[in-house]
């Protein structure tokens, strides 16, 4: 089961249709199983239990995460493999120790990944959604998949399977979020 | 939070309303009556119905006329979505959209500019999915327009029940249309949906069609008790 993890700043918000709904669709239609929780219920047990965790997106405008990042610490040390999509790679570069600041872009761009990934695929450039207000630097630990060292797209740490995206792979992108599934898959032993 | 609904009264902009009613506090609709037929953003048949729709669910509706030019249509929108701020005091705007990244950059965009709220409810639902949950939610929608191959002039104005969708499942699989027609493959019209206090009875219609582009035009409706 991978659990999708709803970032927006209120639990059961009109935005959770458009950065959360999409994510649990193309994980079901891949054939597993996707739970859904809120942020504020969160625990690490259920982190834990889980065979992966996507950290969802948010509204341009919804930076609330920023307030939880005290309560989300345990999340630096999970060893279930995580991808953060746009507020998610935020939160993941901000316990990370990255630096999260303003960079606001809207629509699709440009984007160049710089090595073979097994979650970002093979390197190419291809066309990204981005929807955000603000950026994330690479933050120590971390390789560098997509981007400038200050201004990050795409990046996983070193060592464990976390794995940060500030576009939305959801958008005709769907195959990232796919691939991640077959890792959790995988990972599980299966 | 007080919004601002982009209204068309089409399928999809009906159903984000709803959302948004459950959701939130819809102060306001917003639609842009376009004189192009071609619009990029606003579809045009059957737009003048929306008042009506307006009324059957109690909510003030904006109506802001556009040239339809690519880029003045977007300096329009600003505008009527600067007039629900300042008449009804919006703080964030709704649109229907599901798939076109070109409507919703250009949404996003313009709500940056007025630091407002954006909400897409409908983004990236799978398209048959939604069609089933438009009927078993109780929308009576009804085709207004068709301007792709390889729809008939027999689905103008043909109401969309469960036939109609297995057909639109199997177009969608041989012809790669979108089977809600998002595209712009389809327009149309809700007539009735669980936000209505009274529905649209359609009473004279006319029908213009041809080489699988048509039009019905909507020459009279009212609204009558269920």
């Amino acid at each position: 089961m991978i659990l999708i993890v709803d970032l927006c700043g209120e639990r059961g918000s009109l935005s959770r249709f458009e950065f959360v709904h999409p994510i649990s669709a193309i994980v079901e239609k891949y054939g597993e199983m996707a739970g859904t929780v809120h942020v504020s219920d969160l625990s690490s047990a259920a982190a834990k239990a889980a065979d992966g965790i996507v950290l969802c997106g948010t509204a341009i405008k919804d930076h609330a995460w920023q307030g939880l990042l005290g309560e989300l610490e345990w999340l630096r040390d999970v060893r279930t493999p995580v991808l953060g999509i746009c507020a998610g790679s935020q939160l993941i570069a901000a316990l990370h120790g990255g630096v999260v600041s303003p960079w606001p872009v809207i629509g699709m761009q440009a984007t160049t990944v710089l090595e073979e990934d097994k979650v970002l695929g093979k390197e190419r450039s291809f066309e990204a959604y981005h929807l955000h207000n603000l950026g994330h630097s690479l933050p120590p630990g971390f390789r560098l998949l997509a981007g400038t060292e200050e201004r990050a797209e795409a990046f996983r740490h070193t060592e464990r399977p976390i794995w940060g995206v500030l576009f939305h792979p959801e958008v005709r992108n769907e195959r990232i979020v796919e691939a991640f599934t077959d890792l959790c898959h995988r990972d599980r032993g299966e | 939070m007080k919004l601002g609904v982009l209204f068309s009264g089409g399928k999809d902009s009906v159903f984000a309303c709803y959302r948004a009613v459950v959701h939130g506090d819809v102060a306001c609709l917003i639609t842009l009556r376009s004189a192009n037929p071609e619009s990029y953003m606003f579809h045009t048949p059957a737009i003048d119905l929306t008042s009506l729709q307006a009324q059957a669910m109690g909510i003030p509706l904006i109506v802001q006329e556009t040239a339809g030019e690519k880029e003045a249509e977007l300096a329009d929108m600003k505008r009527a979505i600067e007039r629900a701020r300042e008449e009804h005091g919006i703080e964030g705007v709704v649109t229907g959209a599901i798939a076109s990244v070109y409507q919703a950059t250009r949404v996003q965009r313009i709500c940056r500019e007025l630091d407002l709220w954006c909400f897409n409810p409908l983004w990236q639902i799978d398209q048959l999915t939604y069609m089933r949950l438009l009927l078993s939610e109780g929308f009576e929608v009804v085709v207004t327009g068709v301007f792709a191959y390889p729809f008939t002039e027999e689905w103008i104005g043909r109401t969309i029940g469960g036939t109609e969708v297995d057909q639109l499942a199997s177009l969608a699989d041989k012809y790669q249309i979108n089977p809600s027609g998002e595209g712009g493959e389809l327009e149309t019209l809700v007539t009735d949906c669980p936000l209505f206090n009274r529905r649209i009875r359609i009473d004279r219609t006319s029908t213009e069609y041809s080489d699988h582009s048509g039009t019905l035009h909507i020459e009279k409706a009212e609204l009558v008790d269920r």
